[in-house]
C-alpha cells in the first residue's frame, strides 16, 4: 500500500477534470449560444427584457430538472414530474380561489408538500414493489395527468383570480436577479451541496452505480429511494406554485410534456441515464441551455418550429460524448494500473 | 466491444416456464390469460351495461381508433423483450405524416409519397439502431433525443399548418368496411401483421433468439445469436411500422399535422407492458399485448358512449398499469419464494433473484431478497 495512493490521486484527479470538464463544456456552449443571439440581436441581452427573461425562464425547468437528476442519479427515472407540475400549478390557483386570503407562504407549504406526496407514492411504488421505475411513473404520470382533467374539466384558473403580490413573485425581482432565479439557485445550491457533501447524498450515486452492492453493503437503499423520489415530487410542487405564479393561467394541460424536458435537461447535463454520475449542477445548467436555444433560435432567423429538433440533436450529441469519454476514462484508467 | 464484456452478470433465477406444474397451470395462470380474461369480462360488463355499447357502429370506431397503437405495439412487444425501448415512434408517427402531408401538397401523388414516408421511417428507426448497437448508447436515452429530434424535423416542416387536401380514394378507404360488416378494411392489415409478428416472435430462430438476448445478452451471443443484428433489426422494423401507422393516421382524420399522435408513445408501452411483457425483457407474449391494447380501447370507447369524460380512461390507464406491474412482480416474488422453500433443504445457501442484467433497463433492480438470503443461515 505504499505506491498506489500516488497512483490513485493521480487517476482520481484525471476523473474530476473529466467531470468537471462536462459542466464548462456546457457553460461555453451556452455562452456561444447567448453571444451569437446577442450579435444578431442587442436586445437579447441588453435590454431589461432580455436580461429578465435570461434568467427567468429556465428557472422553473431547472428547479425540475434537479429533482430528476437525483432520481437518475439512483438509477431510476421520474416521468410523472409534468404531470406533478400540473397539479400542483393547478391546486395553488384552487387554493387562491377557494380560500380567500390565504397568505401566499401557506400556499407554497401546503403545496409543496401535496407533490411530496404525489412523489412519495411513486417512491413507496418503486421502492417496496420494487418494480422499474419507468413503469410506475409512466402509470402515475396518466394518473396525475387524469386527475388533473377531472378535477378541472375545461376549467382553467385565470390571473385575475390570483392575488396580485403573488403574481408579482413571478416577475419580479430582488437587486439585479429574478425571485424565481433566486429560488432555483437556492434549490440548486443545497441539493448540489447535499449531494457532494452529506453521507445521503453521497448513498444515493452508491445505489445508482450498483444497486445490489450498495444492498449488500448494507446502505439503506429503500429509505434513500423513497428520499429521492419524494423530493423529486417536491420540486416538481414547487415548480408548479412558481408556473402558477410566472404564467397566471393554469389548464388541466400545465405542464404536459415536460418529463421529457426535464430528462433531456439531465442528460445534456452529464447525468448518465444508468446512475451513478452526474451533478445536479450539470442538469441545471442543461435546463437554461435548452430554454436558451429554444429563447435563441427565433433571434437567429430559425422559426422556433425547428427548436425541437435541436433539443434533439443536443441530447443525441450528449449522449455520445458521454460515451466517448467513459471509452477514454476506461483506457486511462487501464494505463494507470498498468503503470503501478 | 472492450466495454460490454464486464457486465457479464447472471442472473441467477430466472423465470423460465415451470414445467414442474401441470400444464392446465401454465396455460392458465399467466399475466396472458389475466389479461384476456378482463378484456372479455370489461365487453361483457360494457355491453350489458352500457346503452348503446352493444351497436355495431361501436365495433368499427373501437377497431379503427386503436389501429395505430396496435400496429406500433407489434414492434414496441420485440424491442421490449430484447430489454430495449423506443420512445421515438410517436414521432416518427408524426413525421410520416408530414411528410406525406407536404409532398402531397408539392404535387407528388400520394401513393409516392407515402412510400416516402415509409423510407423515412426505416431510416429513423436505421438511426435509433445505429446509435444504440453500433456506439452502444442506451436505447432510452437514445430514443428521448430521438424523440424530440423527429418531432422538431416533423414540426419545423409544416410548422402549425395542417394539409388536409389528400385523394378521397384514400382516405375513404381509411375509414371503409368490408362488404356489409362493421369491420373495418383496415383491420384485414392489422390482422395480416399482427400473424406475421407473432409468427416472427414466437416460432422463428430470430424470434427465439430475442428472448434470449432480453434475459441474458451475453449468453445469448456466445451461443450464436447476433445480438446487435437482430436489435437493428427491430429499430428499423419500428420505425417502418410507425410510418405506416403515421400514414393511415393521416388519412383517418384527413389531416397531416407535426402534432400529430404526440404522447402516443406511451399509450403503446403501456399497452405493451400492460399485456405481460417485461420491461427487464426476456418475458412476454404478443397475444397479451393484443389483448392489452384492445382492454384500453375498449374502456375507453365504453366509457365514452357511456358519457363520462374521455379523461377517466387516463387515470384507468396508469392504475391499470401500475397495478397490473405490481402484482405481477408480487406473484413472481412469492413463487420464487415458495420454490427456494421446497427445493433447498435446511442449510444450503439458496438462490436469490438479483437485479438484471446491468445496463438494459432503467428500474431499480435491487433485488437481492434480503427474505430468502436469510433463509440459510
Amino acid at each position: 500500500m505504499s505506491a498506489p495512493p500516488i497512483a490513485r490521486t493521480d487517476v482520481t484527479r484525471h476523473l474530476r477534470s473529466v467531470g468537471a470538464a462536462r459542466e464548462v463544456g456546457i457553460l461555453l456552449a451556452l455562452l456561444v449560444v447567448i453571444a451569437l443571439a446577442t450579435i444578431a440581436n442587442p436586445n437579447f441581452l441588453f435590454s431589461a427584457d432580455g436580461w429578465r427573461d435570461l434568467f427567468l425562464t429556465p428557472s422553473i425547468l431547472a428547479i425540475v430538472a434537479v429533482g430528476q437528476a437525483i432520481v437518475i442519479i439512483t438509477r431510476n427515472v421520474d416521468l410523472s414530474v409534468g404531470s406533478v407540475l400540473g397539479l400542483s400549478a393547478y391546486l395553488t390557483g384552487r387554493l387562491f380561489i377557494d380560500l380567500e386570503g390565504i397568505p401566499t407562504s401557506a400556499v407554497v407549504v401546503i403545496v409543496v408538500a401535496f407533490g411530496a406526496l404525489l412523489g412519495l407514492v411513486n417512491g413507496v411504488l418503486v421502492a417496496f414493489a420494487k418494480v422499474p421505475a419507468l413503469v410506475i411513473t409512466l402509470g402515475t404520470l396518466y394518473a396525475y395527468r387524469g386527475i388533473n382533467v377531472m378535477w378541472a374539466g375545461s376549467d382553467r384558473v385565470n390571473a385575475s383570480d390570483l392575488p396580485r403580490d403573488f403574481l408579482a413573485l413571478g416577475t419580479g425581482k430582488i437587486l439585479f436577479l429574478p425571485v424565481l432565479t433566486l429560488v432555483a439557485l437556492v434549490v440548486l445550491v443545497v441539493a448540489g451541496w447535499v449531494l457532494r457533501n452529506l453521507r445521503a447524498g453521497r448513498e444515493l450515486y452508491a445505489i445508482g452505480s450498483d444497486p445490489a452492492a450498495a444492498e449488500l453493503y448494507g446502505l439503506a437503499v429503500r429509505r434513500r429511494l423513497l428520499a429521492a423520489f419524494v423530493l423529486s415530487g417536491a420540486l416538481a410542487g414547487l415548480a408548479g406554485v412558481l408556473y402558477a405564479a410566472r404564467y397566471g393561467t393554469v389548464s388541466s394541460q400545465a405542464g404536459a410534456g415536460w418529463e421529457l424536458d426535464a430528462v433531456g435537461a439531465a442528460v445534456i447535463g452529464g447525468v448518465a441515464i444508468f446512475g451513478g454520475s452526474g451533478t445536479v449542477w450539470g442538469a441545471a445548467l442543461g435546463a437554461v441551455l435548452l430554454m436558451t436555444i429554444n429563447r435563441a433560435l427565433p433571434i437567429l432567423g430559425i422559426p422556433d418550429f425547428w427548436q425541437r429538433a435541436v433539443v434533439g440533436l443536443l441530447i443525441i450529441g450528449a449522449i455520445v460524448l458521454d460515451r466517448v469519454l467513459a471509452v477514454r476514462q476506461k483506457r486511462s484508467l487501464l494505463e494507470a494500473r498498468e503503470n503501478d | 466491444m472492450a466495454t460490454a464484456t464486464t457486465t457479464a452478470t447472471t442472473p441467477s433465477a430466472r423465470r423460465y416456464a415451470d414445467h414442474g406444474r401441470p400444464a392446465w397451470r401454465r396455460v392458465l395462470l399467466t399475466q396472458e390469460t389475466a389479461v384476456v380474461a378482463m378484456l372479455v369480462l370489461v365487453a361483457l360488463v360494457a355491453a350489458s351495461s352500457v346503452p348503446g355499447f352493444g351497436q355495431p357502429l361501436t365495433l368499427t370506431y373501437l377497431l379503427l381508433d386503436v389501429t395505430p397503437i396496435l400496429l406500433i405495439a407489434l414492434p414496441m412487444t420485440l424491442i421490449i423483450v430484447t430489454g430495449e425501448i423506443d420512445l421515438s415512434v410517436a414521432s416518427v408517427v408524426g413525421l410520416a405524416s408530414v411528410l406525406t402531408g407536404v409532398l402531397t401538397q408539392a404535387g407528388v401523388p400520394f401513393e409516392l409519397a407515402a412510400a416516402v414516408a415509409l423510407l423515412a421511417g426505416a431510416a429513423g428507426g436505421a438511426l435509433n439502431g445505429f446509435l444504440v448497437t453500433v456506439v452502444g448508447l442506451p436505447s432510452l436515452a437514445v430514443t428521448i433525443g430521438t424523440l424530440a429530434l423527429f418531432r422538431g424535423l416533423a414540426v419545423g416542416l409544416l410548422g402549425t399548418t395542417a394539409v388536409t387536401d389528400f385523394p378521397e380514394r384514400w382516405t375513404d378507404l381509411a375509414k371503409s368496411r368490408i362488404g356489409v360488416s362493421n369491420v373495418p378494411t383496415v383491420t384485414v392489415l392489422v390482422v395480416v401483421l399482427v400473424l406475421a409478428f407473432a409468427v416472427l416472435l414466437h416460432f422463428t430462430r430470430f424470434g427465439r433468439g430475442l428472448y434470449a438476448i432480453g434475459l441474458a445478452k451475453d449468453a445469448a451471443r456466445f451461443s450464436g445469436v447476433r445480438v446487435e443484428r437482430s436489435k437493428l433489426v427491430l429499430f428499423v422494423l419500428a420505425g417502418l411500422v410507425s410510418a405506416l401507422a403515421g400514414i393511415y393516421y393521416t388519412l383517418r382524420y384527413g389531416s397531416a399535422r407535426g402534432d400529430n399522435a404526440t404522447g402516443m408513445e406511451l399509450q403503446v408501452i403501456a399497452a405493451v407492458l400492460l399485456g405481460g411483457v417485461s420491461i427487464f425483457g426476456g418475458r412476454g407474449a404478443l397475444h397479451g399485448v393484443v389483448a392489452g391494447v384492445l382492454l384500453i380501447g375498449v374502456l375507453a370507447s365504453a366509457l365514452r358512449v357511456a358519457g363520462i369524460t374521455s379523461d377517466v380512461i387516463n387515470i384507468l390507464t396508469g392504475a391499470l398499469l401500475v397495478l397490473s406491474v405490481v402484482l405481477s412482480a408480487a406473484l413472481a416474488r412469492t413463487r420464487t419464494r415458495r420454490r427456494a422453500h421446497a427445493a433447498a433443504p435446511p442449510g444450503t445457501p439458496t438462490s436469490t433473484p438479483t437485479s438484471d442484467t446491468a445496463g438494459t433497463s432503467t428500474g431499480t433492480s435491487t433485488d437481492t431478497s434480503t427474505d430468502t438470503s436469510t433463509d440459510g443461515a
